[in-house]
């Protein structure tokens, strides 16, 4: 059930909730608002998946990765478990608590295991990451019936088919606390709702929640694949995942440059620059072009320490952004902002391509880039 | 020795109409008119028709019809007539048959077994009238990884990128030389690519002092003759060009014949007068991929490593792992050249029976640059029966950067592909040397022509991707999701990594 790709195109086409929330301070927070939130554009989904991507949620783990996976049966765990424990030395393992909760049937066997690479199978940390993403693939293309469906530290994904506010009583949401929050209600046309299929999509620290389609799918996959990226889900969000693992952990990419490779501005725009920023700008589309995400989509893609709205560069998807204090919010629409947080005054709609970045203040204060360390850094519109 | 090959065209003159105006005496270079001025009449002699059409197209009074010999020989689908036909010829001269353009035999042509994709519903379609779409393209090796830097508090590119081409629409003008076709093709063909934002090839023939100055816009070949080649043809160059071989004669050389080489010809292709210009079938300095090597990184050493170097070959069996080669050997594009790519000469058996279709060569040699993970590092440029917009938008979507069009170019100029290039007497002014025909070939219509056929395309372009949500031409390149095969087998669908319709 979980692997089963009813219909054989190799992604799905979906309309969508996106919401996003986030302490730049690092304050924890549980689900509960997310919930709230997510549930508020039940018009936008249709009971065929939601989720949730939390991050500072197992602090007592927060140097290992977490695996979350989904097994179609023993077999198949027995088969992944054997795996890890090989690659892994493998410091936890325990069943995801759920609850029963009406609109959620049939769910697969959930597990998650807290994991430290081998030492004899890898060096630094960076092989370390490429060890990770090496054995992630390695599951979802090899193992039948098993599926990684999180793979980062101190974070997870929570994700199934039914609409997302029953997704998050699922999964207990409201009992665990994190300072980024991300959520997602589906509403997918193409393929049957299945519960790896489900946002957000994650690999290591990256996790991408999408409303919209991917026109270019094709290519930006198998431009991926050359770096050894191999779509397994059959959803066109995926290859935004990989494709922000590749720019900025991999190429070392600035977070607003990884945006103009997602977004690309024009080339009119780009021939007005001055010379030094035209220079890189052409370089990038030159170079990238075969990961420019064409067609419609409104995105928050986020990690431990940031959190990224973006839309297609001729914003043919709907997202504002508020803040209010310490609180950061991106969302598909803005009623559920005011519906988390009364007070919040602070919103606009960026422009397309142009990213939202709510960067974690520590983070932004301890870094070695030459950025004065602000509370929060955003680039794109400013509010109105 | 009397013929036995029947006219393949019969002209039916309507002598109502006919206002012996002579137009047609005039225009035909292979004699066909003839006015009798004791008769008052215009005959022919159809045993000399090309099938060309410019008496017809011509004629002030529409008084000409030229229509298929209806006589044929007895029905046989294996003896068909022109198998018939060229035992005749033969068995007349002792000679190899030859002939021009690109091979019309029935090959399928899988352009026209693939369906493009549009949007519905779930994702909009762009209009391109309202809004922008990209067609920009650049040509040359792209790294694996951009790094940036800082500097004066911004992101800086610390990566240096090798020599790029840029295209404004992905459509090329292939290569044909200055000898194969007349100078006012030429500069045509020049003007029209400078206009474009795009390029021409110059062929092996060398270039003519005064087209350099469309030299921004050119792209100089280096062919095994090695005609024309000195220091100032490879400086003038926008980027050079190394030809290994040529679709409608894969594996052999070429030759321009003696009485085509005037003193204009004489004096760019650096041969005396009169004397037959042989190409050598191979390179006798590239006799294995790593003479290849060297003599790419010749080119790039002489030119100051200012130009990016394209490998041309005809699409065979092994062209994968051969532009593998290529690429690894320094190629920043890779030219593949169909089994109906064009030509002024070939013999006919080599251009209707050696190569392979371009659209399954393009897909193989895509695969196989992703799967060693060095796709970026070459552009792929295809040529060889590009015949409209939806053809070029095909093999991009199959994983080309950009299309060489030559038979499409001519036949804007007027060409009507009677396939008689090679006797020089093109009555249309395009693959001739002589001056009386060349002259009806004037380069500011000539140069129109192409204009406007770019423009046209592009913008069908521009709607096509539009339809599919897209809207820079990025997007489609390599993006096979957006093709769907029609009436095609199994294992075609699997060599070009398409789908079939319906699933």
């Amino acid at each position: 059930m979980l692997r089963r790709a009813v219909f054989r195109d190799d992604k799905d086409f979906s309309g969508c909730s996106i919401f996003g929330m986030m302490n730049i301070r690092g304050e924890k927070f549980t689900g509960e608002p997310m919930i709230t939130a997510i549930a508020n554009m039940k018009e936008r989904s249709n009971g065929l998946g939601g989720g949730f991507a939390a991050y500072g949620i197992y602090p007592q783990y927060a140097e290992l990765y977490c695996m979350h996976m989904m097994y179609d049966d023993q077999g198949a765990k027995a088969e992944t478990e054997e795996f890890l424990k090989g690659a892994f030395s493998v410091e936890g393992a325990e069943v995801i608590p759920t609850r029963t909760c009406e609109g959620v049937s049939d769910p697969p066997l959930l597990w998650r295991y807290f994991l430290q690479p081998r030492e004899n199978l890898a060096c630094d940390i960076e092989d370390m990451d490429d060890f990770v993403v090496q054995a992630v693939m390695h599951i979802n293309v090899k193992i039948d019936g098993a599926f990684v469906f999180s793979s980062g530290k101190d974070m997870g994904v929570f994700k199934g088919v039914g609409f997302p506010e029953d997704i998050g009583r699922f999964f207990r949401l409201d009992e665990y606390e994190g300072y980024i929050w991300v959520a997602h209600g589906r509403f997918p046309t193409n393929t049957q709702g299945w519960w790896g299929g489900a946002h957000p999509f994650n690999i290591l620290d990256w996790s991408v929640v999408h409303n919209g389609e991917i026109s270019s799918y094709g290519i930006n996959r198998r431009y991926l694949e050359m770096f050894g990226y191999i779509c397994t889900l059959h959803t066109d969000t995926e290859v935004i995942a990989y494709a922000v693992d590749l720019l900025v952990r991999r190429h070392g990419l600035s977070i607003e440059d990884m945006a103009k490779v997602l977004a690309a501005p024009l080339w009119e725009e780009i021939d007005r620059m001055p010379a030094q920023e035209r220079e890189l700008h052409t370089a990038l589309r030159q170079t990238y072009g075969s990961l420019l995400l064409n067609g419609p989509f409104s995105i928050i893609i986020s990690n431990r320490e940031q959190m990224i709205g973006l839309t297609d560069r001729i914003r043919l998807r709907p997202l504002v952004a508020g803040r209010n204090g310490d609180f950061m919010y991106i969302s598909s629409e803005e009623a559920p902002m005011h519906l988390v947080d009364d007070s919040i005054e602070d919103t606009w709609i960026p422009h397309g391509g142009e990213p939202i970045v709510a960067q974690l203040e520590v983070v932004a204060a301890g870094g070695e880039e030459e950025e004065t360390a602000k509370v929060l850094s955003i680039s794109g519109m400013e509010p109105a | 020795m009397k013929s036995y090959i029947l006219p393949q065209f019969l002209i039916h003159r309507d002598d109502y109409r006919c206002i012996r105006c002579e137009v047609c005496v005039r225009q035909c270079a292979f004699d066909v008119h003839w006015y009798d001025e004791e008769e008052d009449a215009v005959f022919a002699d159809e045993s000399k028709c090309v099938g060309c059409l410019r008496c017809a197209t011509l004629c002030p009074t529409n008084a000409l019809v030229v229509q298929h010999n209806p006589t044929q020989i007895p029905p046989n689908a294996n003896w068909t007539r022109e198998v018939l036909h060229n035992i005749y010829k033969q068995a007349e001269t002792g000679g190899v048959l030859l002939t021009g353009m690109g091979c019309d035999k029935d090959y399928p042509i899988y352009w026209d077994r693939m369906v493009l994709d549009a949007s519905q519903v779930t994702n909009p379609s762009i209009d391109p009238l309202r809004e922008p779409m990209e067609l920009r393209t650049y040509l040359g090796a792209k790294p694996d990884a951009l790094q940036v830097g800082r500097k004066g508090g911004k992101p800086s590119l610390k990566t240096r990128l090798t020599p790029q081409l840029r295209l404004e629409t992905p459509i090329m003008f292939s290569a044909i030389s200055y000898g194969a076709i007349s100078y006012n093709a030429c500069e045509s063909l020049a003007r029209a690519a400078t206009e474009a934002g795009t390029y021409y090839n110059t062929g092996e023939g060398g270039l003519h002092r005064n087209l350099y100055k469309y030299g921004d816009h050119t792209i100089c070949q280096v062919a095994s003759g090695r005609f024309g080649v000195h220091a100032d043809y490879l400086e003038v160059a926008a980027a050079l060009e190394i030809k290994i071989g040529q679709g409608a004669k894969p594996g052999i050389g070429g030759h321009l014949p003696g009485e085509k080489v005037s003193a204009e010809i004489s004096r760019t292709r650096m041969i005396p007068k009169g004397t037959d210009a042989l190409s050598p079938a191979p390179h006798h300095d590239i006799y294995s991929i790593e003479d290849l090597a060297q003599l790419i990184y010749a080119l790039k050493e002489a030119t100051h490593w200012e130009k990016p170097v394209s490998v041309k070959i005809a699409a065979v069996h092994n062209s994968a792992a051969i532009a593998s080669g290529m690429v690894r050997a320094g190629a920043d594009i890779i030219v593949l050249d169909g089994i109906r790519g064009g030509t002024g000469a070939a013999p006919t058996m080599i251009r209707d029976n050696v190569g392979i279709p371009i659209e399954l060569a393009l897909a193989a040699v895509d695969d196989r640059l992703r799967q060693e993970g060095i796709r970026n590092r070459a552009s792929i440029v295809v040529a060889g029966g590009i015949r409209s917009s939806a053809d070029v938008v095909k093999a991009i979507a199959l994983g080309a950067d950009a299309v060489y069009i030559g038979t499409a170019a001519l036949v804007a100029m007027g060409c009507h592909v009677c396939q008689k290039c090679y006797t020089g007497k093109c009555n249309w002014g395009i693959a001739t040397q002589d001056p009386y025909l060349s002259k009806r070939l004037n380069p500011d219509v000539g140069a129109r022509r192409l204009v406007n056929l770019l423009n046209a395309w592009s913008h069908e372009i521009m709607e096509m991707l539009g339809g599919m949500g897209i809207n820079a031409i990025e997007s489609l390149r390599g993006n096979r999701l957006r093709l769907r095969g029609v009436g095609l087998t199994q294992e075609e669908l699997d060599i070009l990594g398409i789908k079939h319709a319906g699933t």
